[in-house]
């Protein structure tokens, strides 16, 4: 009889990842609709003192693999460590983040467990006693509400940002479970990392985005961009014209053929709206267009527009973030 | 070298959804290519048999429509193509896997590459399932990779950054854009394209019955995203608009 709850606690540089936290409150509705308890599942290296934040989010126990050979994400480690440990425990779900590392685990690890696995979910409800996933299709064009009606554990990948985090409750504890497995033969051979530098959140994971379209009309323009970014601890995106213009590398795209994203809010500047990068931006929670162009089809998915040219509105609205903010 | 690509036809990315009268999606009419990420999977391994030789296989699921995709990667360089109707449109990504590992099993390989992800589902697991299937490794979100003395050296997307990561063949890669540039066929390779060979086969071909290819996951409901009503223009010069627009984001979004 499957049991439990799972969370794949997303942890960097020894910080949980707040994605974690909204994936915890989640889940702890649905345990407590199904009468189970919630776990999080917490790997990495030197991350055991990171539980106790797990308990005061919701978790009732917290599963710690903390290992040299879990420092850094490899696809066999993780995948043999949480394949193992969901056979030994026979969770009735297994939740993880959206993350490059997240969607890659996931992968291997419902497949080894010969179980279904929905992606990129922007929902997970109760229905008729099954836990029931909505998730985007063609890069959200279109939803699909799925489940996994037979196997168990179900399995799910979250999106950054579409889930509330409840407050945490200090004080809370939660039962740590040290494990130590065995990580096995690991095939991928890390050679180098090469981390971006940069002082402003991933894309996927902004609460803000500042994002440049083909009005920016060359690479130097962005800085532009950049200030305003800045000044709201944003983001900075780029639309597939501005990608392919050669002017920001392929991570920065926010579209169906890059990112899609659902910040608390976003800006497009110089963005036309191409049906492309609606699909990828339009689940934001609000939306701001600004283009020389009135007939600009953005301006058909914006809560709020200006229209002018963005080289003169844009460097206004960085002071007047700046004051308002100050 | 015997390299495999696996490929999926999807909808244009300019296609607009919609559900039809039963509540699924509609595919009247709608243009169908080659999905994006295939197309740097598929130069990928063009490139690698440019430099070392050997011959690109194509694989892909689904029904008759999807030759004209497969014979773009014909077009493009690719050898061969493999064709595997499942019959049936009830199908997730562990269906899909397992025929795929099933029809690339039976072939020779040292390298399988597929895109990343497909721009339909999104849902970015068919090629690592693949690989668990066939218990070799996979690394993901590659934009670079050289192959050498049995080896594969990917550049690739972490969070946070890139890592370089090495492989023992075989091994599964999955393509994202950013590093290569995959090429338009000729008009020579469209011509020989019509010329080589692809093979279409069921599921009774490769040796799997409907039971084993049941799907995991179930598919409820498919719906349209409330639209977005176009909200308000804020008027007057930049100056004005843009002190608006900060008082609006702040008392009436809420969003800063």
């Amino acid at each position: 009889m499957a049991k439990g709850i799972w969370v794949f606690a997303e942890q960097r540089n020894e910080e949980i990842k707040k994605v974690t936290y909204e994936l915890l409150s989640a889940g702890r509705k649905a345990a407590d609709a199904l009468g189970e308890e919630l776990c999080a599942v917490l790997m990495g290296k030197g991350v055991s003192g990171l539980a106790g934040k797990l308990g005061e989010y919701g978790a009732d126990k917290v599963f710690v693999l903390d290992a040299d050979v879990l420092e850094n994400y490899t696809t066999d480690a993780y995948t043999n460590v949480l394949a193992d440990l969901a056979r030994e425990h026979q969770p009735t779900a297994i939740l993880l983040v959206c993350s490059v590392s997240g969607r890659d685990l996931a992968a291997q690890v419902a497949q080894r467990l010969g179980t279904g696995l929905m992606t990129d979910c922007t929902d997970m409800t109760m229905e008729d006693g099954q836990l029931v996933f909505t998730r985007p299709i063609y890069a959200g064009k279109a939803f699909v509400k799925a489940a996994c009606p037979e196997v168990r554990p179900v399995m799910a990948t979250i999106r950054p940002n579409v889930l509330a985090a409840d407050a945490p409750q200090a004080g809370r504890g939660a039962e740590t479970v040290a494990v130590s497995a065995g990580a096995g033969d690991v095939r991928q051979a890390i050679k180098d990392i090469i981390k971006q530098i940069s002082t402003r959140p991933e894309l996927t994971e902004a609460d803000i985005i500042v994002s440049g379209g083909r009005g920016m009309k060359g690479p130097e323009n962005f800085a532009v961009l950049e200030e305003l970014a800045d000044v709201l601890g944003a983001a900075v995106g780029a639309s597939r014209a501005a990608v392919d213009a050669g002017w920001k590398p392929h991570s920065f795209q926010v579209g169906q053929t890059g990112k899609t994203v659902s910040p608390v809010l976003y800006i497009a500047c110089g963005v036309s709206g191409a049906i492309q990068h609606l699909a990828g931006m339009s689940s934001s929670k609000c939306i701001v267009a600004i283009n020389k162009d009135p007939e600009a089809n953005i301006f058909k998915v914006a809560d709020y527009g200006i229209v002018g040219d963005l080289f003169d509105v844009v460097p206004l609205l960085k002071e007047e973030l700046e004051k308002l903010l100050a | 070298m015997k390299i495999v690509v696996l490929m999926k036809q999807v909808f244009d990315t300019e296609a607009k959804i919609t559900i039809d009268g039963s509540g699924k999606i509609n595919k009247q009419g709608v243009s169908l290519i080659m999905n994006p990420y295939d197309e740097y999977a598929v130069e990928l391994g063009l490139r690698i048999k440019e430099k070392l030789k050997g011959d690109v296989t194509v694989v892909s699921v689904g029904g008759p429509e999807v030759q004209d995709a497969l014979r773009q990667c014909l077009a493009m360089g690719a050898d061969k193509a493999i064709l595997v109707d499942p019959g049936t449109d009830d199908i997730d990504e562990f269906t899909t896997a397992t025929i795929l590992a099933k029809a690339v099993g039976s072939l020779e390989y040292d390298i399988i590459l597929g895109g990343f992800k497909a721009i339909d589902d999104g849902s970015v697991q068919v090629c690592g399932r693949v690989a668990e299937i066939l218990g070799i490794p996979v690394v993901n979100v590659v934009t670079q990779a050289e192959v050498e003395d049995g080896k594969a050296v990917a550049t690739c997307d972490i969070d946070g950054g890139s890592a370089v990561i090495e492989v023992n063949l075989p091994a599964v890669l999955t393509a994202q854009k950013g590093g290569i540039e995959p090429r338009y066929p000729s008009m020579k390779g469209i011509m020989q394209a019509k010329k080589k060979p692809m093979q279409k086969i069921g599921l009774v071909d490769i040796g799997l019955d409907a039971a084993q290819i049941a799907p995991k996951v179930k598919t409820l409901s498919f719906f349209m995203p409330a639209a977005r009503e176009a909200g308000k223009i804020v008027p007057g010069e930049p100056a004005e608009a843009v002190c608006e627009l900060a008082r609006l984001l702040r008392e009436e979004a809420k969003a800063i």
